[in-house]
């Protein structure tokens, strides 16, 4: 297998996009990623998105993003896997450079999730949960959440602050974050007493509603530097699935697929998680921020309200966490945000992350979930020239 | 826009049913924090109308209390618009009866116009344009609605009723508040619509917000401010379309408006958005405190969607005019506190087999 490199990132801003259709807005951030390279066609694209049949009336987006970003007759193909769509998409994008099968391949995800109203969003998220036991019995994913974190709550004997104060980093994160969606502090008191939506889930414990597109530019490494002056190298890459109800779990605090995931991207990697430098994390709700830090091995289970508290997740900390603001204030375009954490953290490693950079970060990690952690995709990338 | 000959004011008038609902006792009912959804849209109870109230009835009191200021015969009326979204029928006017029951027939132009929360100053438009060019002496324009949420949606929050009447002239002795110039401002942007036969209004959620509602706004107002080379500070109020507590105090921070020229014409943590009749209402209670000479800027808001935005100078008359009829202050504080039960069934929500 032939070694990749990332040589271009490109996001759009997060937010409703009203006036913005998907293939625009997939144009717009592989036209950003272009613009970092010396490439000028694609080869092949894939595209994470998992919404489009429900809330665009939109099939057959390999086609359509293709043509609308002047990438014909590129081959082109749709990733469906549900909130890792984009993660699948990447990995997929991975696999086609290491075989040899292309040289230059666009891999990325779109979301456009405002042109609803919110049941409807609702219904199609729920739809990556196992429908027939979980989605037709009214278990939406906050509500599934809420179960994991009312568990976690008991078995370590804490309350909702220290899921607050991570909520509270995470805005303070996106302050500075000129692609994110909810790019404004919040106090511990506003995030405590906003209101419920499952209890003990309340409103700032959750990622918004949100449109966007993030891509990436995928190469072989040892041509990086053809198309790029700087680039990264994906140096893991790895995906595992579990159970996708909840209750067919041993453990619904141990995500067991990012376990699995994780240890094989860092064995690829030949690195460990005292290697990791930064990462950005699954945090649809902070209750799952909190899960897969310790199922990737990131820290100790039980002990992340205490890492909060110490700030050891804060920019300057021992383990930056979503130095973006993560989903819950960056914000969560589900199809693209697996996209969007590889494109935060091939800025920060080639310390291009403005006021978002963690100081000179060697190894980054991504993990992107489907529904809770049915499906686990994991990146690592390493600080290539 | 500046109708041919000078137009103004000679008239106005509100009215506001006493019963009142809390937003606690809706939020009650529905099993929701009444202290969140309090601070979400900043609006403490609004106005519920009676058994044997109606957008027509309503209509009338505001007509009435606008005839009493306007010191003129309503045979004098040449025209006769309500504005509105909840009329009594959907197929026969509601502005002849208001018209008929405040003896301004036959020899009347009358009709309903609909446009979501801007029915009001829409027709208030239309009189101007009848008014300015001459073809008619007087008009009434009227904004009123009893309006709709649909039980448990977030509308039902602020869905309230009321209704304010203006009595357009020409410019003069009379007059109360002279017409500066208009700018009516109008997309299809479907952020808000009820279907025939339906009883109550479907929404967009986020959607009314920036596309609609802000961005309507401020083009409407800005284009009025640099067409009269006017700037916010030159107004000694503002008022803008009101559905909810945040949105008018957002819209005049955008624009440059501040707190204190939005105080005297915002009414909506009180009685809640009373659609066609909100902003109308709000413009009502400027002029029954505003002082000679000073400057009102008026911008509605309608789903669908369009803004209609007025400046006004106020003139002397005013001062005699303010004690003639009820003021709308007045009628926010006459009022009666009423259970989920009975406003449901004040509203015609319970209906029996």
């Amino acid at each position: 297998m032939r070694k990749v490199a990332i040589v271009g990132a490109g996001m759009t801003k997060i937010s409703r996009h009203w006036d913005k259709s998907l293939q625009y807005l997939f144009s717009e951030a592989l036209d950003k990623a272009l613009a970092m390279t010396k490439v000028g066609k694609a080869e092949a694209i894939f595209v994470g998105n998992m919404c489009a049949q429900d809330l665009s009336r939109q099939n057959n987006l390999g086609a359509i993003v293709a043509d609308y970003s002047g990438h014909l007759p590129a081959s082109s193909m749709r990733i469906e896997a549900a909130c890792a769509s984009a993660g699948a998409a990447i990995l997929a994008g991975y696999m086609a450079v290491a075989s040899g099968l292309y040289d230059v391949v666009v891999a990325g995800g779109v979301e456009k999730l405002s042109d609803m109203n919110t049941r409807y969003v609702t219904e199609a998220l729920g739809k990556a949960s196992n429908a027939e036991y979980e989605l037709f019995y009214g278990a939406s994913f906050v509500s599934l959440n809420a179960l994991m974190m009312k568990l976690y709550m008991e078995l370590y004997g804490v309350d909702r602050t220290p899921f607050a104060e991570f909520a509270v980093l995470m805005h303070k994160n996106a302050t500075v974050n000129p692609y994110a969606q909810l790019p404004f502090e919040i106090t511990l008191d506003k995030a405590l007493s906003s209101e419920f939506i499952a209890e003990p889930i309340s409103l700032y414990d959750c990622a918004p509603i949100g449109d966007g597109a993030a891509v990436l530019i995928m190469c072989p490494l040892e041509d990086a530097s053809k198309y790029a002056d700087s680039f990264v190298e994906v140096a893991g890459v790895a995906s595992a699935t579990d159970t996708v109800d909840l209750a067919s779990r041993d453990d619904i605090l141990l995500l067991t697929s990012t376990k699995i995931a994780a240890e094989k991207a860092l064995n690829m990697a030949k690195t460990s998680p005292d290697d990791i430098d930064v990462v950005e994390i699954h945090d649809t709700f902070t209750i799952m921020g909190f899960v897969s830090l310790e199922s990737l091995g990131l820290v100790e289970r039980g002990k992340t309200p205490q890492y909060v508290k110490e700030g050891v997740f804060e920019k300057d900390g021992d383990l930056p966490v979503n130095p973006s603001g993560g989903l819950k204030a960056s914000g969560h375009p589900v199809g693209a945000t697996g996209a969007y954490q590889v494109a935060y953290l091939t800025l920060q490693l080639l310390n291009a992350a403005g006021k978002m950079q963690v100081p000179d970060p060697t190894y980054g990690l991504a993990q992107n979930l489907a529904g809770t952690a049915s499906g686990s995709y994991i990146t690592i990338l390493k600080r290539g020239r | 826009m500046k109708p041919v000959k000078e137009v103004g004011i000679v008239g106005w008038g509100s009215y506001i049913p006493k019963y009142r609902v809390k937003i606690e006792e809706i939020a009650r009912v529905w099993g929701k924090r009444g202290e969140w959804i309090k601070d979400d849209l900043l609006i403490e109870e609004k106005s519920v109308s009676g058994l044997d109230e109606d957008t027509a009835t309503m209509s009338v009191e505001a007509a009435k209390n606008a005839l009493k200021r306007a010191k003129i015969s309503p045979s004098e009326l040449g025209a006769v618009f309500v504005g509105t979204e909840s009329k009594p029928y959907a197929v026969k006017p509601t502005s002849t009866i208001v018209a008929e029951a405040i003896g301004a027939t036959p020899y009347v132009l009358a009709a309903d116009l609909e446009f979501a929360c801007k029915a009001g100053t829409e027709a208030l438009q239309c009189c101007i344009g009848l008014v300015g060019s001459n073809m008619i002496k007087y008009g009434l324009a009227i904004g009123a609605d009893t309006a709709q949420g649909a039980p448990a949606d977030p509308l039902e929050y602020s869905a309230a009723c009321g209704a304010t009447a203006f009595i357009v002239g020409m410019a003069s002795s009379n007059s109360v508040a002279k017409l500066e110039a208009s700018v009516s401002y109008v997309t299809d942007t479907p952020d808000f619509w009820r279907r025939p036969g339906k009883p109550y209004p479907s929404h967009a959620e986020a959607f009314t917000g920036d596309p609609a509602y802000f961005k309507h706004i401020r083009e409407a107002a800005q284009t009025l401010l640099s067409e009269l080379g006017l700037k916010p500070s030159d107004f000694d109020y503002a008022v803008f379309h009101q559905p909810n507590g945040k949105f008018p105090l957002r819209v005049a921070r955008q624009l440059g408006f501040t707190k204190e020229q939005l105080m005297a014409g915002y009414l909506v943590p009180w009685i809640g958005n009373t659609y066609a009749g909100s902003s109308v209402t709000g413009f009502s209670a400027v002029l029954d405190v505003a002082k000679p000479g000073q400057r009102i800027l008026l911008v509605s808001y309608g789903s669908g969607a369009g803004s209609d935005a007025f400046s006004f100078i106020v003139q002397d008359a005013i001062l005699e005019k303010q004690p003639l009829a009820p003021t709308v202050k007045e009628y926010i504080d006459r009022k009666e506190l009423v259970d989920y039960s009975l406003y449901a069934k004040y509203r015609g929500k319970i209906t029996l087999p």
